[in-house]
């Protein structure tokens, strides 16, 4: 079996790994540098780095040559800003700024569409190129739609698209989710939306808005590849199933030793098989009595266990962020990677784990490249 | 002609040697500059073209005024400008 090379995402740089070298890991690219998204296009084999020098703002680069040199290509950039219009404000009544805060999410189009690809970032702007990321275009329909005047940030300043998932079956079919603003379905790559998500609650808001779908905080939004009408998600206030993709979802009641989480990733393959990290929710944010564990329900989340072999505790405080879990196409290898610079692979379904490091910088995102 | 000098900082990711440009006013200097070097405004500006929250620019020693459109006036033939990061914290 061959398991594809990993990619590491962190505050001080972007690490690579794989199993073919013993899992060591390889000098750094960007070092230094905040990376804060990473993909490898599958058609195209570029990979693409996502970098935030605060000072210096939002860059992106991108290598041809499997990494052996990188090239800064245009960022996606935001409107100008209408004088006349009255300024975006969030359901809180705070104003959402014209201007790209973070790029939060990379993703490939699908197969058939040559090099496009997506990007989801904060302020909640979704940017597509046509070209390999020679140039970005918004997604007017989105951003100029009046619901969005309900997002907001959750643990960031203003809302963000995290989650960019499109439908392996149907080309046109892309389903985004949102910090704070729930999930958005597009059956027309982009030209129109929905707001779906019927079925999750957030205690965060006052009664009458809790059942708003406009308002929910997801935190991570997976799809099964071979059965694209499961879908999975870990939300701020428990984790969801949906056998719809995404128009409802039922609750997954329960879990121990918690339901709060950022990550969830479900098996390619078998669609009742899904992964998600308990964290103590959610005024703490740390693992259970300090021992980090990974739960894995095999039977669509009526029942999970938590796998600790391998993983640290007492007295471990990792958080694994949404996009630092991740499973390749044989949904046999996981690698995790947390923001106390811990990173972890499975090469058994997650029942027990190797360590690379636990000396790292802090990881943002991590994924094993395309097979 | 203004004297265009930019935080050493910044050249570790952009080419930003100390150059020269002419212009009336501080956004259209730093234009001409960006002209030749067109990565090197995003690092210095957003896409709104106002000076980034973390930046600052002085002006012959004063701190830029209007931050939003960089129209303070470059009045000296021999100005100085300095693009610098506005550090905070320790």
């Amino acid at each position: 079996m061959t398991v594809p090379g990993l990619r590491i995402a962190t505050r001080k740089g972007l690490f690579f790994t794989s199993r073919d070298n013993g899992w060591k890991l390889a000098s750094p690219d960007f070092l230094g540098d905040n990376c804060s998204a990473l993909l490898q296009h599958p058609v195209s084999r570029a990979i693409y780095v996502a970098l935030d020098h605060g000072h210096f703002g939002v860059k992106l680069h991108r290598s041809r040559d499997g990494g052996e040199s990188y090239e800064e290509i245009p960022t996606p950039a935001y409107p100008p800003t209408d004088e006349n219009a009255e300024p975006w404000v969030d359901m809180m009544g705070r104003t959402i700024p014209d201007s790209l805060q973070l790029i939060w999410s990379l993703e490939a189009g699908h197969a058939e569409q040559g090099e496009r690809l997506w990007a989801g970032t904060i302020p909640g702007g979704l940017f597509y190129s046509e070209d390999g990321g020679d140039s970005w275009q918004l997604v007017e329909s989105l951003w100029n739609d009046p619901a969005r005047r309900k997002w907001f940030g959750g643990g960031m300043d203003f809302p963000g698209i995290h989650s960019i998932l499109v439908h392996p079956d149907k080309p046109k079919d892309i389903t985004i989710a949102i910090s704070c603003g729930g999930i958005w379905h597009s059956a027309d790559e982009g030209a129109s939306w929905s707001n779906i998500g019927e079925g999750m609650e957030a205690p965060y808001t006052p009664p009458e808005l809790a059942s708003d779908p406009g308002i929910q905080d997801v935190h991570r939004l997976a799809r099964c590849r071979s059965v694209p009408d499961r879908m999975w998600l870990q939300h701020h206030a428990g984790i969801y199933r949906s056998d719809d993709a995404g128009r409802s979802w039922q609750t997954i009641e329960g879990v121990q030793p918690s339901s709060f989480g950022f990550a969830a990733v479900v098996h390619p393959h078998r669609p009742d098989t899904a992964w998600f990290v308990p964290e103590i929710k959610d005024e703490h944010r740390i693992p259970a009595d300090g021992r980090v564990v990974i739960n894995r329900t095999d039977d669509g989340g009526d029942s999970f266990t938590s796998f600790s072999h391998g993983l640290p505790g007492p007295n471990a405080y990792d958080l694994v962020f949404r996009h630092a879990l991740d499973v390749d196409q044989s949904g046999e290898t996981l690698a995790m990677g947390s923001t106390t610079g811990s990173l972890w692979v499975s090469e058994d379904g997650g029942k027990s784990w190797e360590t690379i490091s636990n000396h790292l910088p802090p990881i943002y995102a991590l994924r094993f490249d395309p097979p | 002609m203004t004297t265009v000098h930019f935080t050493t900082n910044l050249q570790r990711h952009v080419n930003c040697p100390t150059t020269q440009a002419e212009g009336e006013t501080v956004a259209e200097v730093l234009e001409k500059v960006f002209e030749k070097e067109p990565f090197l405004r995003g690092y210095v500006l957003d896409e709104q073209g106002a000076l980034r929250k973390h930046m600052v620019i002085f002006l012959n020693g004063m701190a830029l005024k209007d931050r939003t459109g960089l129209s303070d006036p470059v009045t000296s033939k021999d100005s100085e400008i300095f693009v610098m990061q506005a550090l905070s914290g320790g």
